[in-house]
């Protein structure tokens, strides 16, 4: 028997793989941002506005700094100055990271202090004892589809789209829909809380902490305390998920102010509470679908318009339209993606910005368009694939959407499916099934790696990603090891610390695209370097790559990944419950890294969906204009017994053309889940439910024949 | 949040002289519900008084035929017990149906007696609740309510009971045991809980300072034929927005025996007492069903945005009264 001594080289891109920190994580041997000791650590505690709108008048500060424990009181009225006139890495800053700058009060729950005490309880204590007092203003926090007060924003996409005669296409069309979909403030709810520590160390700022991306973080701080980048240093290493509100926010600010102002390291961590008001949301959305057809189904006109609220000071804009210029054309098209200035807090990116709302909206529509017609729903997005980008006319880099729909149909056993509605039942229970599409961008940021050839044998990886749960830093040893041409086991990957240089944000579907095409270039051209057999010297040879050129010599293309969503849903409605029996998506979305967590993202994606077809919904008190109930006990997000046998897989998706060949999967499972369960809940009753979330006291109103509350 | 002291007692009548000496004290239980509203600062003691070791864990049957449950015993102890799943199965569902595992192997038959409401008005105390802070207002009436009381509530509190075990107990006439440092003293379920009126803050007849040790079942041969159902805003692990703890035993067609209480519509477990008399001696069919239903909720004052509960009561009350006479049948 031989035993063989050299290691052959097998494939790890697309074999499942556990997660390289999996066993730290389960046995609790990873630290999280707020579970890091630091000597004299001092902690701070934020006190939120009680009232939605008008001025600070005064805060008693005098009994608090009496306290136990108490360290100092930061307000508007002695807090550093920041500066906020910048354009950071992704947007204009929203000022309501930069904390204590002025006595304006914008929404409830607005940052008007950071109590530091020695421990967090004592800070706790004082923070809530801290008396402040107010002028009131009156607030209007009231949204509606029909604000006159409305107006198109230009996000990272236009606001408006149109060409060709709107009125006339519908006026020609044999079959004609005309509604208005709308979805709840929803919140990202991840696990972990937002946690911050920062501290002075040799006249550098550093700052542990929980985010999407270190170097964004970075740069930012850097920009609002006027400081060198290089001074700043951030890490996160683990992050218990982020889903977009892990950016820049007022717990950092204030703990950077706090260090700064005491001299010693002081941690900020939010409550669950805080985070409804100071973490971003997703907006609610009003969204108004005109749909033409001829008796075929082919689209003539299509109008997606989409209204969002935002703060008082700050845009945001939720693009729910823009799935409309990437998914269907037609001879008449125009979106809108508009917004309206209430005050609340502004809402931010969060799980498919803009295409989970807006796939709910237009995928309802398309299923309510394919019964009007008479047609399939799946061969009515058929006879309407478009050729080229509807707004855009660039081709589609890959465009497998169908390939997702006849993989999909055969598995969920589609085929049999008798179309009317409300004629199947289960006990108390009646049963229907739907489906939907669904699209992401596939984009890329430019990316910074390094990769190390260390003398003993082995290799390090260097690369600013941020690993915020979803399984980044297995899929960038994988995709090392491959281009490396080794094993898994013979490569470390370094990520979540702004020292490693510039890289894109866990973000946007980006993250795993941007960073394996600096590592896959760095380690292309390590080999090369290797092959010259010179010998490796004890400070191993390390290779460099910056993606920025090769991103933006890349063609112009519309580059989407697409899926098909099937849900089956059992509804009683005498009782208003909805059921969730099984859900199948089935995902064209590049080249698969890890199954295993792929597979997971994907999942989670879909749960997402079921979250917000039947649960999740953020309510405001009109009175006050802050949130009633903002906790996990009052805001539902899907529990395991609402979710039955949910699975994902992907079809083959190759572009090769492409220099990367991997797309992202982190929000590609949310989008048309919900619209999928809420078709199905129609297939079930007869009933469709237009308005998010499809809530017990819905379903038994729409029983009733009442309308929609 | 506030510094606190903290002991465990080891006998009644020591729990009971510790509250006596130190009127900020309270009793912790398994802490579900009392530690939480202490970090949001509804609740602050200055001395938590730790009775789970108190000798009063055990689930024993009465002489009578009955069951007497200890103050401390676990809801997950409770709902497993044989004699509390043969007897009185309604029981057991609805503490099943109640939170998640893990609370209910802390949360205790007392502390669930007594537990807090989930109005967000009263969990907030940035807002006005005059339950938590009497005379400053209910926002709920005006505001949000869509899980609020459809019975028995007044225009100065519209709050709803969130316990499910307490449903199940108030169809079974459970009555409650406590100790006072003037001895013992009990209470049936019944007038345990206050009514609303304009004094709110005032929960339960417990005189100040008591000690709950149990809760007593009489016997009840219906009991062992019940059910509980309860609907909430999603599968598991949320508090009701309708539940309907019922016992049903039909002879001949005709319904013999019946107890039936509801959940999640009033600042207390509602017994249906209008609707028992209606079914009492009537034909067990869907019709005697319905007119039941409609008799109790005919007192319903629904807000504008809970109306849906009286439609889902009615459901409810039907559907599982439906269910346990099609059993008896079969």
């Amino acid at each position: 028997m031989t035993t063989a001594t050299r290691r052959t080289f097998t494939e790890a891109v697309g074999t499942p793989h556990p997660r390289v920190e999996g066993r730290d994580k389960v046995t609790g041997a990873a630290r999280y941002a707020g579970d890091i000791p630091f000597a004299g650590l001092a902690h701070g505690w934020l006190v939120l506005s009680t009232v939605a709108r008008g001025r600070i008048s005064s805060l008693e500060t005098a009994p608090v700094l009496a306290m136990p424990g108490v360290l100092a009181v930061l307000h508007h009225g002695n807090a550093p100055r920041v500066e906020t006139g910048y354009t950071g890495m992704l947007s204009v800053p929203d000022p309501t990271a930069a904390v204590f700058q002025h006595d304006r009060v914008p929404h409830l729950g607005w940052p008007v202090a950071l109590v530091v005490a020695t421990t967090p309880e004592q800070a706790r204590e004082a923070a809530e004892a801290l008396v402040v007092h107010y002028d009131v203003e009156p607030h209007d926090i009231a949204f509606s589809g029909d604000r006159p007060d409305a107006y198109p924003v230009d996000g990272h996409m236009p606001g408006v789209t149109e060409k060709g005669d709107l009125a006339a296409q519908l006026a020609a069309s044999a079959v004609t829909l005309d509604e208005e979909y709308t979805t709840p403030e929803m919140h990202h709810s991840m696990m972990e809380p937002h946690a911050a520590t920062a501290r002075w160390d040799g006249g550098r700022l550093e700052l542990i902490d929980s985010n999407q991306g270190t170097h964004w973080v970075q740069s930012e701080l850097a920009q609002m305390f006027s400081l060198d980048p290089g001074s700043v240093r951030v890490r996160s290493e683990h992050v218990g998920g982020g889903f977009g509100s892990k950016g820049v926010r007022a717990h950092q600010v204030a703990a950077v102010m706090a260090a700064t102002v005491l001299q010693r390291p002081v941690r900020v961590v939010m409550t669950r509470r805080q985070m409804f008001s100071l973490t971003g949301y997703r907006s609610p959305t009003a969204q108004r679908v005109r749909l033409g057809a001829d008796a075929d189904g082919r689209l003539r006109a299509l109008e997606h318009r989409s209204l969002n609220l935002t703060s008082t000071f700050h845009e945001y804009v939720e693009p729910s339209a823009g799935v409309a210029r990437v998914m269907y054309d037609a001879d008449a098209h125009r979106t809108a993606n508009e917004v309206v200035r209430l005050d609340v807090p502004t809402p931010t990116w969060m799980r498919a910005p803009g295409e989970a709302p807006g796939s709910f909206a237009l995928e309802c529509a398309l299923d309510e368009l394919a019964e009007k017609c008479g047609i399939d729903p799946i061969e009515l997005r058929a006879r309407n694939e478009p050729e080229r980008g509807p707004v855009s006319g660039l081709p589609f880099a890959g465009r497998n959407l169908l390939a997702c729909f006849r993989e999909g149909a055969r598995r969920f056993g589609w085929a049999d499916r008798d179309p009317r509605p409300g004629l199947r039942r289960d006990g108390r229970w009646l049963l229907g099934t739907g489906t939907a599409a669904a699209s992401f961008p596939s984009g890329a940021l430019p990316s910074t790696a390094a990769v190390t050839a260390e003398a003993d044998g082995t290799f390090t990886v260097r690369v600013n990603a941020a690993d915020i749960g979803t399984g980044a830093r297995t899929a960038l040893t994988l995709v090392a090891a491959d281009a490396l041409e080794t094993a898994p086991d013979r490569v470390r990957v370094r990520l979540g610390d702004s020292d490693l240089g510039p890289a894109s944000i866990a973000g946007g579907s980006m993250g795993t695209r941007s960073w394996s095409w600096a590592v896959t270039a760095a380690a292309a051209e390590l080999r090369e370097r290797l092959a010259l057999n010179t010998g490796i010297p004890p400070e191993g040879i390390t290779v460099r790559s910056d993606t920025t050129e090769a991103l933006g010599a890349l063609a112009q293309k519309e580059r989407h990944s697409f899926g098909a969503q099937f849900a089956e849903v059992a509804v009683d409605v005498t009782t208003g419950e909805v059921r969730v029996r099984r859900m199948l998506g089935i995902f064209a979305a590049g080249r698969i890294v890890n199954p295993l967590t792929a597979r997971s993202q994907l999942v989670g994606g879909m749960i997402w969906g079921i979250s917000m077809a039947l649960h999740e919904e953020a309510v405001r008190d009109r009175a006050s204009g802050g949130h009633y109930g903002a906790d996990l006990a009052g805001y539902h997000v899907a529990t395991h017994a609402d979710v039955g046998r949910v699975e994902a897989d992907w079809v083959e998706d190759h572009d090769p053309e492409d220099p990367v060949g991997i797309k992202g999967v982190g929000e590609i499972g949310v989008v048309g889940a919900a619209a999928a369960v809420a078709n199905a809940v129609w297939h079930a009753t007869g009933v469709r439910h237009r308005a998010l979330p499809i809530r017990p006291d819905r379903v038994l109103a729409a029983a009733a024949g009442g309308r929609h509350v | 949040m506030k510094e606190f002291g903290y002991q465990r007692v080891s006998d009644v009548a020591g729990a009971v002289a510790v509250l006596g000496a130190d009127p900020t004290a309270r009793f912790l239980g398994g802490g579900t519900n009392l530690v939480d509203l202490m970090k949001t600062g509804v609740e602050r003691p200055g001395r938590l008084v730790d009775v789970r070791q108190l000798p009063l864990d055990q689930i024993e049957p009465t002489s009578d035929g009955g069951l007497r449950i200890g103050a401390t015993v676990t809801n997950s102890d409770l709902a497993a017990h044989p004699e509390v799943r043969r007897r009185y199965p309604a029981l057991a569902q609805a503490v099943l149906a109640g939170a998640s595992g893990q609370l209910r192997n802390m949360a205790t038959v007392g502390g669930n007696l007594l537990q807090r409401t989930r109005c967000g008005y009263f969990t907030d105390v940035t807002k006005a609740c005059n339950k938590r802070a009497p005379g400053s207002g209910c926002p709920a009436v005006e505001g949000e309510h869509h899980n609020h009381a459809i019975l028995g509530a007044s225009e100065h509190c519209v709050a709803v009971h969130p316990s499910d075990m307490g449903v199940a107990l108030a169809a079974f006439d459970a009555v409650v045991t406590y100790e006072t440092a003037d001895g013992p003293g009990e209470l049936p379920l019944g007038w345990f809980y206050l009514p609303v009126g304009d004094t709110p803050h005032q929960e339960t007849a417990l005189p100040p300072g008591a000690l709950i040790t149990g809760v007593t079942l009489p016997p009840a041969p219906v009991a062992a034929r019940s059910r509980y159902r309860k609907v909430r805003e999603r599968a598991s692990y949320a508090f009701a927005i309708g539940s309907v703890a019922a016992a049903l035993d039909v002879r001949d067609g005709v319904v013999h025996d019946v107890r039936l209480a509801l959940g999640a519509v009033a600042s207390r477990p509602w017994r249906a007492r209008a609707a028992e008399r209606v079914l009492t001696g009537a034909p067990a069919d869907g019709g005697t069903f319905a007119a039941a239903a409609d008799a109790e909720l005919t007192a319903a004052r629904p807000l504008p945005r809970n109306g849906y509960k009286v439609t889902l009561m009615r459901n409810l009350v039907v559907a599982v009264l439906t269910e346990l006479a099609e059993e008896a049948t079969r």
